[in-house]
C-alpha cells in the first residue's frame, strides 16, 4: 500500500528540531524594528527542572501589515461577553458591518426556559449609521432606535455598543442610554467599546466586565438554588459546553446561580452576587468580574478548568473542597466514578490512533492552554502554543501581575474603583478559613508552566510565523480559528478550529472529552490526506525530488 | 420559533435596522482585490474589520482569505493613520512579497479623513514600494451603501490604478463580472471564449477562491487578473459591465478617461438575461454565436418546458444584493413564477423602479424595498405567505420558522458548498438554479403529500 504523501514528508525526528534556530530564521525575515519587537513575543521554553518562567511580550500593539489573527475591542465586548445573553437587545451603534459580522457567528448556544421566554440572539440590531449620521451625529438616531426596539419587543434590558466612528464623532451613548432608561423605565446602558481601543479583543472584555458589574450585578437579592451555590465565570457555551457543565454540576448537587455568559440571562447576572463562590474558566476575559465581586460582595474565586476529563474531575473536587461538606465531596466522587468508565473507554479506543502525535494551539486568550489537557490525555504533545490577546499573567501566572506595566495603548481602558458594598457585602470565608480548605485562591499559573521544555510559546502569531512553524515542526494537528483553517489545511495539515469547534462539540466536561478524543482521532487518521497527490504526481517524481533535496 | 419575537403587525421603523440584508463596503473591496493576481488586500482601519471580513469570506468560500490591516490604535485614530499604513506597506512587501497591495478604508479612517492618495504617494516617495511593485487604493466608507458599493469602488480603484492607453486598440473586450461567485466569473469568461471573443475579465476570483488542495499552500494562487491585463484595459474595444450596482462605476471610468465605450447589462442570470449578454457581446465584438451556445440555451428552455407545471404561479420571496435580485426576478417571471416580496439592504431607488418594471404584470401586489431588512421581509411573508424563499444563509431562520422551501443564493452562504464551484450565470447556471428551485419545491411536495398521493414519477 502506498504511504500517504503527507506522512512521508514528515521529518522523522521532529522532536529534535532546533527551535532556537527556527526562531532566529523566523526573525531574520522581518525588518529590524519588527524583529526586535517580535523577539520578545516568541520564546522557546527552556529545558531542565527548576528553570524560571521566562518573560514574554504580550498585550502590546499589533505590528501593522503583519497578518495578525486579532480582532478588536468591539468584538471582545459585544461578540464575546454580551453576545451569549439571550434576554437583552444588543443594539450596535455604527455602520452595518460590526452588527452583521457578530450576528450568529459565535456558536453561543442558549436554551430559553420556555417557548415564549425572551431570546433575541437570532436577531441583529443596528443603527446602520449613514454618512449624514457621521456628519451631524448619531445620537438622535440611536435614541429613536432604542424607542423602536422597545415598542416592538418590550425587552427588560437594552444595551448599546459603540463602534469605531462613534467615539470620533463624539456621540455620547451613555447620556442617551440614561435618558431612555428614565423614559422607558427598563434597564438601558451602553459600552464604549470602539474598535480602536486597546490593542485587541481584550480591551472589550474589560469594558464589558465593567459595564455588567456597574449596571446589572447586584440588582436582585433573591436567594435561589440549594446549599452549594456558585457562578461559572468565563464559559460561553460554544457548541453546548456550558450545557454539559450544567449537567455535571447538577448531578453533583451544585447550584449554578449564573454563568458569565454562556446560556445566560440578565436576570442571572443581576442575582450573581448572592452565590458563594466564583469559579473562573477563561481567566483572560472575566477575572475582572471575579475580582470586583470579591471586593464588593466578599465572594472568593478559584481558577478551574472543565476542558479535559482529568481537569474536570479535579475542578469538581476543588469546588467541593471549598464548601468543606462531606456529602458534597461524596457526591462529587460518585459522579466522577460514574462518568469516568465511558471516558476511559473512549480514551483507550482513541489513544493508540493519536499517541505521539504533535499539536499546536494558537487560540484567543485561554483555550491554547486548556486544550493541552485533552491532547495529553490522548498522548499527544503540544509543540507550540500561544494566544492572540492574552496578557503576561495568562502566560506567566498571576504572580507577575504587579510587574506588568500598562502601556500607552491600553491606558485609557477604565479600571473601576470598587468598594465593599455597605449592605450586600458578606465575607464568605476569612483568609484563615480559605487557607484551611487546603487550596489556593485567586491564583492561575499560566500557560508557560504547563508547556514541556523545548516548545514554542508565541504571542500574537503572524501568518508568516504560522507557515514557518508548520514547515519546521510538521504538526499532526494545528488548532486556531476560521481565518487560519484553510490556509493550514492547504498545507496538508489537519486543522481543528478551537473557537467554533468546526460546528461540533461540546468538548467540555466528560462527554465533551469523549467527543474531542473521537474528533482528533478522526482528523489525524482520515484517509483524505492520502489522496492529496494524484497518482501521476506521486510516481516517479517523488523519488527524484527527494534525491535532489 | 427561532424568530419568535417578529410580530405580524408591521410598524414603521426609521432608525433601527433589524437583520440586515447587506453588510459594509470593505468586504466587497477585499473580495474585488482578491481577483487580482499576486495581490494582498489591505484594510486601512482598526484590525477588527479585517478579521471580520476575512472570516466572513472564509466561511463563505471554505478557502484561505488573506488580507493585511493597518491595526489602528487609539493614538492613530486621533492623529491619523499615515505611519501605520507606511509601516504596513513596508512589512507586507518585506515579509509576504505580493506584487500589489490593494488598500481599502473603513469607517474609522474615513471619519478621521486619512488621505489615501497622499499616503500612497509618500510610500512611493519614501521607497517603501519595491521596483516593479504596486500600491492601488479605493476609499470604502462603511457608512455609505453596502458591500456591493465597496466592490464597485474597488473595481474603479483597480482600473484607475492600472489602466493605460497606448493609442493602439487591442482586439479585446473588458468584462466586469460583478459581485458574483468565482464559478460565475469563470462561466462569464467561458461564454465569451466560446464565442471567440478575447476578454480581460476583472476582477477574477476563479482559481483564487475555489482553488485545489495540493498539500502546499500558496498565498498568491495562480488565478486573478494580471497587471499586464489590467493595464491593457484602456486599449480595449469596449467594456461590458455586468450588474449596474457593482460594475458600472469602473466601466464608466474607463469610458470617461480612456474613451473605452461601455455597456451596462444586468447579471446574466436566467434565460433572457443570458440571451442579452450573448447578443450584446455578439454585436459589440462582431462575432456569430456558435451552435454550442444555442444548444445550451435549448437545454435550458427544454427543462423550463418540461417542468412548467411545478413552477407556474408559485410565489417567491427574495432578498440579497440588488444586481442578483434584478436578474433573479426577471428569471422567475420568465418561469411564470411570481416574486412577491423583494428586499435588498443596499440603498438605491433605481432598484425599486427596475423591479417594479419587471413585475408590472404580476397577478398580485408586489412588495419591493431597497435599503430594507430581513425583519421586514419576514413580516411581509407572515402577512402574505410564499411557496419559496431565496437568499443567503440567514434566510434559513425564516425558512424554518415559516416552513418555506429555501434556495440558498447570494452572499454569504455559510452552511453549504457548491456556490463557488457551480455557476448560476449563463444557460448552464440557469439550469443549476432551476434544478435547485425544482428540488426544493418537489422535496416539499414529497414531504407533504399523503401516502396515497405520494408519486414515484414527477
Amino acid at each position: 500500500m502506498e504511504a500517504p504523501v503527507t506522512d512521508t514528508n514528515r521529518t522523522e525526528s521532529t522532536h529534535d528540531v532546533d527551535l532556537d534556530k527556527v526562531r532566529s530564521e523566523i526573525l531574520s525575515k522581518y525588518p529590524t524594528k519588527v524583529a526586535r519587537k517580535r523577539a520578545k513575543q516568541i520564546l522557546v521554553k527552556p529545558g531542565g527542572a527548576g528553570t524560571d518562567i521566562p518573560e514574554i511580550g504580550a498585550n502590546v500593539r499589533t505590528v501593522p501589515g503583519i497578518l495578525t489573527q486579532r480582532g478588536c475591542c468591539y468584538a471582545g465586548c459585544k461578540g464575546v461577553i454580551l453576545g451569549p445573553t439571550r434576554d437583552v437587545i444588543n443594539i450596535v451603534h455604527g455602520p452595518i458591518g460590526c452588527g452583521f459580522y457578530a450576528w450568529l457567528t459565535r456558536r453561543n448556544q442558549t436554551r430559553p426556559a420556555s417557548d415564549d421566554s425572551p431570546n433575541y440572539m437570532p436577531y441583529c440590531f443596528s443603527t446602520d449609521m449613514q454618512d449624514e449620521n457621521i456628519v451631524f451625529g448619531g445620537e438622535k438616531k440611536l435614541k429613536q432606535a432604542i424607542q423602536e426596539a422597545y415598542d416592538i419587543f418590550h425587552p427588560q434590558t437594552i444595551s448599546v455598543f459603540s463602534t469605531c466612528p462613534v467615539g470620533l464623532i463624539g456621540d455620547d451613548i451613555h447620556s442617551v442610554c440614561r435618558e431612555m432608561k428614565e423614559t422607558l423605565g427598563i434597564n438601558i446602558f451602553g459600552f464604549s467599546c470602539e474598535g480602536y481601543k486597546g490593542v485587541s479583543q481584550s480591551a472589550g472584555h474589560h469594558i464589558a466586565n465593567n459595564g455588567i458589574f456597574q449596571h446589572v450585578v447586584g440588582l436582585d437579592d433573591t436567594i435561589r438554588g440549594g446549599e452549594f451555590r456558585i457562578n461559572l465565570l468565563g464559559e460561553y457555551n460554544i457548541g453546548g459546553d456550558a450545557f454539559e457543565i450544567e449537567r455535571i454540576l447538577d448531578e453533583c448537587g451544585i447550584s449554578l446561580i449564573s454563568t458569565f455568559s454562556g446560556n445566560s440571562t440578565m436576570e442571572q447576572f443581576a442575582n450573581s452576587h448572592t452565590a458563594d463562590l466564583n469559579v473562573v474558566m477563561c481567566h483572560r476575559s472575566i477575572t475582572y468580574m471575579a475580582e470586583m465581586m470579591e471586593k464588593k460582595y466578599g465572594m472568593p474565586w478559584i481558577k478551574i478548568n472543565f476542558i479535559g476529563a482529568r481537569a474536570t474531575a479535579q475542578s469538581l473536587r476543588k469546588i467541593a473542597q471549598y464548601f468543606e461538606d462531606d456529602s458534597l465531596t461524596a457526591r462529587v466522587e460518585e459522579v466522577i466514578a460514574r462518568e469516568m468508565p465511558a471516558v476511559n473507554e473512549a480514551m483507550e479506543a482513541n489513544r493508540p490512533l493519536c499517541e505521539g502525535k504533535l499539536a499546536m494551539l494558537f487560540v484567543g486568550g485561554s483555550r491554547a492552554h486548556h486544550y493541552q489537557e485533552l491532547f495529553s490525555e490522548l498522548g499527544m504533545k503540544t509543540m507550540a502554543a500561544g494566544y492572540e490577546f492574552a496578557h503576561r499573567d495568562d502566560y506567566e501566572g498571576r504572580q507577575v501581575l504587579s510587574s506588568i506595566k500598562v502601556d500607552a495603548d491600553s491606558r485609557n481602558i477604565e479600571e473601576l474603583s470598587v468598594e465593599q458594598d455597605p449592605d450586600k457585602y458578606r465575607l464568605r470565608k476569612t483568609e484563615e478559613e480559605l487557607t484551611s480548605t487546603g487550596q489556593i485562591y485567586r491564583e492561575y499559573d499560566g500557560l508557560i508552566a504547563d508547556m514541556k521544555p523545548n516548545t514554542f510559546v508565541i504571542d500574537d502569531i503572524s501568518q508568516y510565523e504560522t507557515e514557518k512553524l508548520i514547515e519546521a515542526i510538521k504538526p499532526d494537528v494545528f488548532c486556531a480559528g476560521i481565518k487560519e483553517k484553510y490556509i493550514i489545511q492547504k498545507s496538508g495539515v489537519p486543522m481543528k478550529q478551537l473557537h467554533s469547534y468546526d460546528y461540533g462539540g461540546p468538548y467540555a466536561g466528560f462527554k465533551g472529552a469523549i467527543n474531542f478524543y473521537r474528533e482528533i482521532a478522526r482528523m489525524t487518521n482520515s484517509k483524505v490526506w492520502s489522496y492529496v497527490k494524484a497518482p501521476w504526481e506521486k510516481e516517479p517524481e517523488l523519488t527524484a525530488t527527494y534525491a535532489a533535496a | 420559533m427561532l424568530l419568535r419575537h417578529t410580530p405580524t403587525e408591521i410598524t414603521d421603523r426609521k432608525a433601527l435596522m433589524i437583520n440586515p440584508a447587506k453588510t459594509c463596503q470593505p468586504i466587497g473591496a477585499m473580495y474585488a482585490s482578491l481577483g487580482i493576481h499576486g495581490c494582498m488586500p489591505h484594510s486601512h482601519g482598526s484590525q477588527g474589520c479585517c478579521a471580520y471580513h476575512r472570516s466572513t469570506l472564509t466561511r463563505h468560500y471554505k478557502e484561505p482569505v488573506v488580507a493585511a490591516t493597518s491595526s489602528f490604535t487609539e493614538g492613530s485614530s486621533v492623529f491619523g493613520g499615515q505611519s501605520n499604513m507606511l509601516q504596513a506597506i513596508d512589512n507586507i512587501f518585506t515579509v509576504y512579497e505580493p506584487d500589489i497591495i490593494s488598500v481599502h478604508t473603513t469607517c474609522l479612517s474615513e471619519t478621521i479623513g486619512d488621505d489615501l492618495t497622499q499616503i500612497v504617494k509618500k510610500a512611493y516617495d519614501d521607497g517603501k514600494v519595491p521596483e516593479g511593485k504596486h500600491v492601488i487604493y479605493a476609499p470604502t466608507p462603511s457608512y455609505v451603501g453596502s458591500h456591493v458599493t465597496g466592490f464597485s469602488n474597488m473595481c474603479k480603484g483597480i482600473v484607475s490604478g492600472f489602466a493605460e492607453k497606448t493609442g493602439e486598440q487591442k482586439n479585446q473586450m473588458n468584462i466586469i463580472p460583478g459581485f458574483v461567485e468565482p464559478s460565475d466569473m469563470a462561466e462569464v469568461k467561458r461564454l465569451a471564449t466560446e464565442m471567440g471573443v478575447k476578454t480581460v475579465l476583472f476582477p477574477d476570483t476563479s482559481g483564487v477562491l475555489n482553488g485545489p488542495q495540493t498539500g502546499r499552500y500558496h498565498m498568491f494562487p495562480k488565478g486573478g487578473t494580471t497587471v499586464e491585463e489590467l493595464k491593457s484595459t484602456g486599449d480595449s474595444m469596449g467594456t461590458l459591465a455586468l450588474g449596474s450596482f457593482a460594475s458600472s462605476l469602473a466601466a464608466k471610468f474607463l469610458d470617461t478617461k480612456f474613451k473605452v465605450p461601455c455597456r451596462v447589462l444586468p447579471l446574466p442570470i436566467g434565460l433572457v438575461a443570458t440571451d442579452r449578454y450573448i447578443d450584446t457581446l455578439r454585436k459589440f465584438a462582431g462575432v456569430t454565436v456558435p451552435d454550442s451556445l444555442t444548444f445550451e440555451r435549448g437545454q435550458l428552455v427544454d427543462v423550463m418546458t418540461d417542468m412548467q407545471q411545478y413552477l407556474y404561479g408559485k410565489k417567491v420571496a427574495l432578498f440579497g444584493d440588488p444586481d442578483q435580485l434584478i436578474a433573479l426576478t426577471e428569471f422567475l417571471v420568465t418561469l411564470d413564477m411570481v416574486p412577491v416580496h423583494i428586499v435588498t439592504g443596499t440603498p438605491g431607488k433605481e432598484f425599486e423602479s427596475t423591479i417594479a418594471d419587471l413585475t408590472r404584470d404580476s397577478p398580485v401586489p408586489v412588495n419591493i424595498k431597497s435599503h430594507g431588512d430581513m425583519f421586514q421581509l419576514h413580516q411581509w411573508i407572515k402577512n402574505e405567505p410564499v411557496d419559496l424563499l431565496m437568499g443567503n444563509t440567514y434566510g434559513k431562520y425564516i425558512a424554518r420558522d415559516e416552513d418555506i422551501p429555501f434556495v440558498r443564493h447570494g452572499f454569504p452562504i455559510l452552511d453549504r458548498v457548491g456556490h463557488s464551484y457551480f455557476p448560476t450565470v449563463g444557460y448552464r447556471g440557469g439550469l443549476r438554479l432551476l434544478e435547485q428551485i425544482l428540488s426544493a419545491l418537489l422535496d416539499r411536495k414529497d414531504r407533504d403529500s399523503s401516502e396515497e398521493s405520494f408519486e414515484l414519477v414527477m
